[in-house]
Order: C-alpha cells, then sequence, then structure tokens
C-alpha cells in the first residue's frame, strides 16, 4: 500500500488537474457561446447566397456552357478533400471523430482506383493523417493566429481551392468538417463543393424569374467562387462551434473523473491513516502488557 | 401610401444592416450605377466598388462596398457583401491603406482588363471618400 505522504500527494496533484480541467470548461463554455452567435448570424449569408444561385442554375440557358465550378470538368478521376480540424487538442473526439469519416471516405477512393489529394486545415488534422497519408497532403493551412474564424481565413482556403482546379489539378473537392448540433452531439460531415451539388427538394422550391444583369453567365462566374468561400466560411463556423462544444464536454467529464477520483483517494487515505493509528496503539498497548 | 421597400444587407459574419422604410437605394451595379424603388422587377446582379446609397423616409446614409452581389423580390433587396462600411464614421487611415494595397495589386502582372478596371475602380472611389 501506498505510504501517507504519497496518498497526500497524489490526492493534491489530482486536485489541480481537477481544476485546470474546471477552468479550461469555463473557457469553452463562454467560446462556445460567442462561436455559437457567429456561426447563427453568418448563416443567413449563405442561405441567401445558396438561393441565388440555385435561382441562376435553374434560369441557366445554355446548360453545355455552364461554368466548370458548378458542372465539373466532366471527369471523376482526381479528388481534393479539405479535412478541417481544430488547431488545439483536448477537446475529446472532435478531431478524431473528422479525420475517421475523412478516412473511410479516402479508402473508398482507394478502392475505386481515384487519385487522392488532400489539404488540411488545422494542425491536430495533419498531425493525424501524415503519418498514413504523408505523400498525398499537397497543403496545410493553419490559422493558430487568428483568433475567430474570420472571412478572411476562408476567403484565403476558397482561392487556393479555385486556384487549383483553375490548373486542372483535381476533379471533384470535397471538405470535411463537424457539424454543430447541440453542445453533446457534433456530426462529422462530408459536403461537396466542386461540382456544386443541390438537394433534391431545393432544386424544386424555386420557380421565381428574374432579370439577370449582366447574363447569368457571367454573375455565375463571379458567384461560384465567392459561394465557395462561403461554403469554407460555414464550416470554419461550424467547425468552431463544434470544437468548443466538444471541449466543453470533455472537460465537464474530466472534471466529474477527477472528483471521483480525488473521493477514493481520501477514504484510501484515511483508511491507512486510521491503520497506522491502530497499528501504532496496539504496539503501544501490547508493549505495557509485556512489562 | 407606402413607397417604401425592405431592405437587408448582410456580410458572412453578421447581418449588417436591416430596414423597412427604405425608398430608393443606389447600388454600383456592375454595368453602371442602378436605382432601385419600390416594386422593381425582380433582378439579380453584382456589384462593382462603389457607394451605396440608401434613401429612407427620414434619412440618407452612404455606405462603401468592395464587392457582393443585390438581389430584388418580393419588395425586398437583399445585399451580400464580404466588406462594407459606413462612409460617415469611417477611418481615414485605413481609407488610405485600402488605397495602398489597391495601388498595390494594380501594379502586378498577371491581371486581365476586368480585374484592372475594379480595381482602378475601386482605387478612384476610395480616393474620391478619402478628399472629403
Amino acid at each position: 500500500m501506498a505510504s501517507l505522504d504519497d496518498l497526500k500527494k497524489r490526492i493534491s496533484s489530482v486536485k489541480s488537474t481537477q481544476k485546470i480541467t474546471k477552468a479550461m470548461k469555463m473557457v469553452a463554455a463562454a467560446k462556445l457561446r460567442r462561436a455559437q452567435e457567429s456561426a447563427e448570424r453568418g448563416r443567413p449569408y449563405s442561405e441567401k447566397m445558396n438561393n441565388i444561385i440555385l435561382n441562376l442554375s435553374n434560369g441557366l440557358s445554355d446548360k453545355e456552357n455552364a461554368p466548370k465550378l458548378l458542372t465539373g470538368t466532366g471527369e471523376d478521376k482526381v479528388h481534393l478533400c479539405v479535412v478541417m480540424t481544430a488547431d488545439r487538442g483536448l477537446c475529446g473526439g472532435f478531431n478524431s471523430n473528422i479525420i475517421k469519416k475523412a478516412k473511410v471516405y479516402f479508402k473508398k477512393l482507394s478502392d475505386s482506383g481515384k487519385t487522392l489529394k488532400i489539404i488540411t486545415v488545422g494542425s491536430k488534422g495533419h498531425d493525424q493523417l501524415k503519418r498514413v497519408y504523408k505523400d498525398k497532403i499537397i497543403e496545410n493551412i493553419s490559422f493558430k493566429d487568428s483568433k475567430n474564424a474570420n472571412y478572411f481565413d476562408a476567403n484565403k482556403i476558397g482561392n487556393i481551392i479555385i486556384e487549383k482546379f483553375e490548373n486542372k489539378e483535381f476533379d471533384v473537392c470535397t471538405i470535411f468538417y463537424n457539424q454543430f448540433k447541440n453542445v453533446i452531439t457534433q456530426i462529422p460531415q462530408e459536403q461537396q463543393i466542386i461540382p456544386l451539388k443541390m438537394t433534391e427538394d431545393e432544386t424544386k422550391k424555386s420557380e421565381e424569374s428574374y432579370e439577370f444583369e449582366p447574363d447569368e453567365d457571367e454573375i455565375l462566374g463571379n458567384l461560384l467562387p465567392k459561394n465557395i468561400s462561403t461554403q469554407i466560411f460555414k464550416a470554419m463556423l461550424e467547425n468552431s462551434a463544434s470544437e468548443q462544444g466538444s471541449r466543453m464536454s470533455a472537460m465537464d467529464n474530466a472534471t466529474r473523473n477527477a472528483g471521483e477520483m480525488v473521493d477514493k483517494l481520501t477514504i484510501e487515505y484515511n483508511r491507512s491513516r486510521q491503520a497506522a493509528i491502530t497499528k501504532e496503539l496496539i504496539e503501544i498497548i501490547s508493549g505495557a502488557e509485556s512489562l | 401610401m407606402s413607397e417604401q421597400f425592405n431592405l437587408e444587407i448582410v456580410s458572412p459574419e453578421k447581418s449588417f444592416l436591416k430596414k423597412d422604410n427604405v425608398t430608393e437605394v443606389i447600388v454600383p451595379a456592375f454595368e453602371g450605377e442602378m436605382g432601385i424603388l419600390k416594386d422593381h422587377i425582380s433582378i439579380i446582379s453584382f456589384l462593382k466598388p462603389g457607394i451605396i446609397k440608401i434613401i429612407s423616409s427620414n434619412e440618407e446614409n452612404s455606405y462603401y462596398v468592395d464587392d457582393g452581389i443585390v438581389e430584388f423580390k418580393n419588395n425586398t433587396l437583399s445585399i451580400l457583401t464580404s466588406n462594407i462600411f459606413d462612409i460617415k464614421n469611417s477611418d481615414k487611415s485605413k481609407i488610405q491603406d485600402m488605397i495602398k494595397q489597391a495601388e498595390k495589386d494594380l501594379v502586378g502582372e498577371k491581371l486581365d482588363d476586368q480585374k484592372r478596371f475594379i480595381i482602378s475602380q475601386k482605387v478612384e472611389v476610395l480616393k474620391s471618400l478619402s478628399i472629403n
């Protein structure tokens, strides 16, 4: 059995760990609120953008000559995957959930004989992926310096993707991120952004006819690159809210576990203290008796 | 009588402005300035750098935009833009910085005519702002 001193040290060390996890939980909770607010504030923009593009692509007169960003290159060989993770750890399964999702997708691609290229956003994802997919990662972007997700950063990623697309480096682009549902649940998502995919019910609901100035093609050509940045920005916002939510629940668990551990150790400490006292008493009594 | 319509300006980070008593909006559309009144036909267009002028029943505001998309539908005008600020309380030094950046971009070689036109337009508008 560990000595009394050792137990005392362990208790105090667990207690200070608990203090740290508690503080991290508080910070995450505060940041979560902010991240959630900005995710909600960013929603109208991406929704409007989506609507406009929908209306445009429906009104498109010449589908053959539509911009490549909308219809794709007509091939399906090279896939670009943008894996978006956090820059920090200690947030439960947040990073590994995305990586897991992405790896399943990667496997599917390589099984069907397609070429894979990866861009990682956030250093944690890069750390985990570089072990297996080192030669596939073509770019690693990290925004450690920027405090919050901002549009400027998203635009940077968007521009990199578009540049690569225009250089014909890939045919299909998919992004991976965590969608924020609530504090306990984050759903890893894969979303194809090039060529743009519309879901069934989205294509149905727009019947409005518009006047365009200049013509549809030109507006679409201008709009689609912006839409990519917007989608990435949306993913970044969702991701940052998810990260904080995930960290908050992870730290909450850690705090609770530390509490349990302190209780257990305290009982053990008290027991062994009592045992030591009893032992001493027995020694004294038996010593007195033998006189 | 009601000659008013709704206006909504959103940027990626937040909803920038929301008004329901606008009587006229002048936007710097790509093919020239465009004034929009109530019951305009549904239209989508995009913006070049310039000044958005918003005239409502009791006031008149001007904002600078870098780029953006306008959509008018059912008497609601939505403007999506990534960079917008109010001219009245804008920061002079920030405008100077933007001019410098734009002029630097202009020197870059890999520009097609359209981009060159847009950036020079931006410089012009910004310069006119910094004089006032």
